[in-house]
């Protein structure tokens, strides 16, 4: 048996790459969830309301020093004894989106808390309404400079969807183990495997790499 | 001050040229300097003065010409009869002869004022800790800080940041010594105290010391020779009493007249 | 909540197998973040060149398809099984790695070129100025981004219980999920407890080493230093461009 059969390769191609898709799916997804969520985590935390502030701040902790893995075990095992049966796949999305939602807060933090005091100052005295100074002041201002360490963050999480192989989610890593376990043949199905997902995120990178650059240097 | 015998020159420039791209910031460079000489070069900014210091100490590597400090290339190693790039082992070899004070000092912060000072003659002249720990005691005498030697560089003023940094220079028992710019980082009231530190070293050593200084009054008292840069060229060289009084240049002085009414 | 007792004995059982694994990849973590940012800063471009396909290799592909490559591929190539912690260690030392190596780079390249001539006008070799003069101010810099590093190895050495390492979240899924199917949210809520313990651990050794080595410096550890690396996306260095 030859080490790596390209006729096998090629027959498998096409199921991982429509594999691949609910990859790209759930990261899209995820990050919608991710980024948005993030958002409203950091602005409440901006406004230090009292018990809000501790049960996030406390919140963000737990998730961001647990695995990913256990969490969605979590919302796979523990909700449905309350009565919220989700499918893998938005198990997989939302756990995702969660988890990633504590670290795009921090990046919001870190760029709401560069914007100069001058332009909080600036907007008390043109008794700019609170809404206001949130989307016509602060936010343009930070939110464009945070993007490249948003994007990296959307890149983790799509390195990280296959894991939800472990509640059932047919993404590319499952794909592989399924189409393996059929012939017993691993080493295209995982390689491919691996390729694809260095095919996708290593130009992404670059990308963000290039945004990066341009930021600091503007 | 008499000016020391000139039989074998400590320091050569020859045809010294260097470029950082297409900027030219020394041209066609000779001149020598006599073994305890001390030379002060002055001129505006830009015109290579530190450059050459810097060429000295091997931080920057010259485009054309020969450099040799002691009778051995710096910028050229001699291999086979033949010049050719010079070697990080040949070139750390000739190094350990010359000394360099910076104008931020540049002293380790991970390290104690004891550490900055035996680092160099314990790990490169193979010093034993104990003659180290010597010679480091015996200069921070001199420099007036010995109550400070297990101090953090932090926990120093920049006047004595300075008085470590040119006690570190001096443990390595140089032959040559590069002062660039050693006060500028200073704040007012605090030069003085090292300007007198480095009269007394030119003094009491034999040690050749090329100087960069915007401090003339400095260089009038401490210098054999004083050497007017302008665009890389050397545009005057004089004993201190001529250039400062009656130099040839217009341009020259034009300078001191900006740099004096300053 | 009379099953805690046997649900802590079951994930107490997974706690070396956890432990082992994170420590073996910190520890591999260390050696590779080192070595391979160091030789990232090589003047030799074939060696930079080398180093980063490892990096980008490493960083560009999924955690979990290096686990699945070197336990199920690997063995097929070169003809041995690696023990499932083992490959597990392995992995996860190779992965945070190739990231802790853009962290080394990014200490080093932080520290002034001032600092270097410093160590040249001494006439340090250049094996000396790194060991004696550059490494120990880097460090401070590397301490914060390397104890999130640290934090994120552990959480990823959850995945181990893919390839059947007995570790804390597979006894949780394996052992007690089908036998206590009533206390899903004790199962889950201890071993998110001792998850954060062990976070929480490595956080402490963390600070006490930033304190050690900042004091070797005479400076106080930074609490902006830590904030940064808080916020620096997963490729580390960069962090935020404000």
């Amino acid at each position: 048996m030859p080490l790596w059969d390209w006729n096998y390769a090629f027959e498998i191609l096409p199921d991982l790459l429509w594999a691949l898709v609910t990859t790209i799916e759930i990261t899209l997804l995820g990050s919608v969830v991710a980024l948005l969520l993030g958002l409203v985590f950091a602005v409440l935390r901006r406004l230090h309301i009292p018990v809000l502030d501790q049960v996030l701040w406390a919140f963000i902790e737990v998730v961001r020093s647990t695995p990913l893995l256990v969490q969605v075990f979590f919302l796979f095992f523990v909700l449905p004894q309350f009565g919220v049966t989700l499918s893998a796949f938005v198990v997989g999305v939302v756990g995702l989106g969660v988890h990633y939602a504590t670290y795009t807060s921090e990046v919001y933090r870190a760029g709401i808390d560069a914007i100069p005091k001058g332009q909080w100052e600036a907007c008390t005295a043109l008794s700019l309404p609170r809404l206001r100074i949130w989307t016509g002041v602060i936010l343009p201002q930070a939110v464009p400079r945070v993007l490249p360490a948003l994007g990296n963050y959307v890149i983790s999480m799509f390195k990280e969807v296959p894991l939800l192989l472990a509640i059932g989610v047919v993404e590319v890593v499952n794909e592989a183990r399924e189409l393996g376990s059929l012939t017993f043949r691993y080493t295209e199905p995982y390689t491919i495997a691996g390729l694809l997902f260095l095919l996708l995120s290593y130009p992404a990178s670059m990308l963000v790499r290039r945004l990066e650059r341009r930021r600091v240097h503007a | 001050m008499s000016t020391p015998d000139t039989t074998e020159p400590m320091i050569v420039f020859d045809g010294v040229e260097k470029r950082f791209g297409s900027n030219v910031v020394l041209k066609d460079l000779h001149f020598t300097v006599a073994p305890g000489e001390h030379v002060t070069l002055i001129g505006p900014s830009g015109s290579g003065k530190t450059t050459i210091l810097r060429l000295l100490m091997t931080l920057e590597q010259c485009n054309e010409g020969t450099i040799s400090v002691g009778g051995r290339y710096l910028s050229h190693e001699m291999r086979g009869g033949k010049l050719g790039p010079p070697r990080e082992k040949y070139l750390r070899d000739v190094r350990k002869h010359i000394g360099m004070v910076f104008q931020q000092f540049n002293l380790f912060p991970n390290m104690t004022v004891r550490g900055n000072l035996i680092e160099g003659p314990t790990r490169v002249l193979g010093l034993s800790r104990d003659e180290a720990n010597g010679r480091a005691e015996e200069l921070l005498d001199l420099v007036g800080l010995k109550e400070k030697i297990d101090a953090h560089p932090t926990q120093l003023s920049g006047g004595q940041q300075q008085r470590v940094a040119i006690a570190r220079a001096l443990a390595m028992r140089p032959d040559v010594l590069l002062l660039d710019e050693v006060t500028s980082a200073l704040d007012p009231e605090l030069v003085a105290g090292v300007l007198k530190l480095l009269q007394d070293i030119g003094d009491t050593t034999d040690i050749t010391i090329l100087c960069v200084t915007h401090e003339m009054g400095f260089a009038r008292d401490f210098s054999h020779r004083v050497m007017m840069f302008d665009g890389g060229r050397v545009l005057e060289d004089a004993p201190p009493a001529k250039l400062f009084t009656d130099p040839d240049h217009q341009r020259t002085r034009d300078f001191l007249h900006a740099v004096l009414n300053h | 909540m009379e099953n805690l007792p046997q649900i802590v004995g079951v994930l107490s059982d997974g706690l070396p197998e956890t432990v082992i694994a994170t420590l073996g990849g910190v520890l591999l973590t260390i050696i590779l973040s080192i070595v391979a940012g160091l030789l990232l800063l090589s003047s030799s471009r074939t060696v930079r060149g080398v180093t980063r396909v490892y990096v980008e290799g490493f960083r560009g592909t999924s955690e979990v398809v290096q686990l699945f490559w070197i336990y199920f591929v690997l063995p097929v190539l070169v003809g041995f099984q690696l023990l499932p912690l083992f490959a597990g260690i392995v992995v996860l030392g190779l992965n945070h790695g190739a990231y802790g190596a853009e962290i080394v780079r990014g200490a080093v390249r932080s520290v002034p070129r001032a600092q270097y001539e410093g160590a040249i006008a001494l006439s340090l070799s250049p094996a000396q100025r790194m060991r004696r003069v550059i490494l120990p101010q880097a460090v401070v810099e590397m301490l914060p981004p390397f104890n999130n590093l640290f934090i994120q190895l552990l959480k990823s050495s959850a995945i181990l219980a893919l390839i059947t390492v007995p570790e804390v979240t597979r006894q949780a899924r394996e052992v007690l999920i089908p036998n206590f199917g009533a206390d899903t949210l004790l199962i889950f809520g201890v071993t998110f407890v001792i998850y954060l313990v062990l976070a929480a651990l490595i956080t402490l050794v963390m600070r006490l080493l930033e304190r050690m080595a900042s004091a070797r410096l005479g400076r106080r550890p930074s609490r902006a230093a830590r904030a940064a690396a808080r916020a620096a996306g997963p490729t580390g260095t960069e962090g935020v461009a404000v």
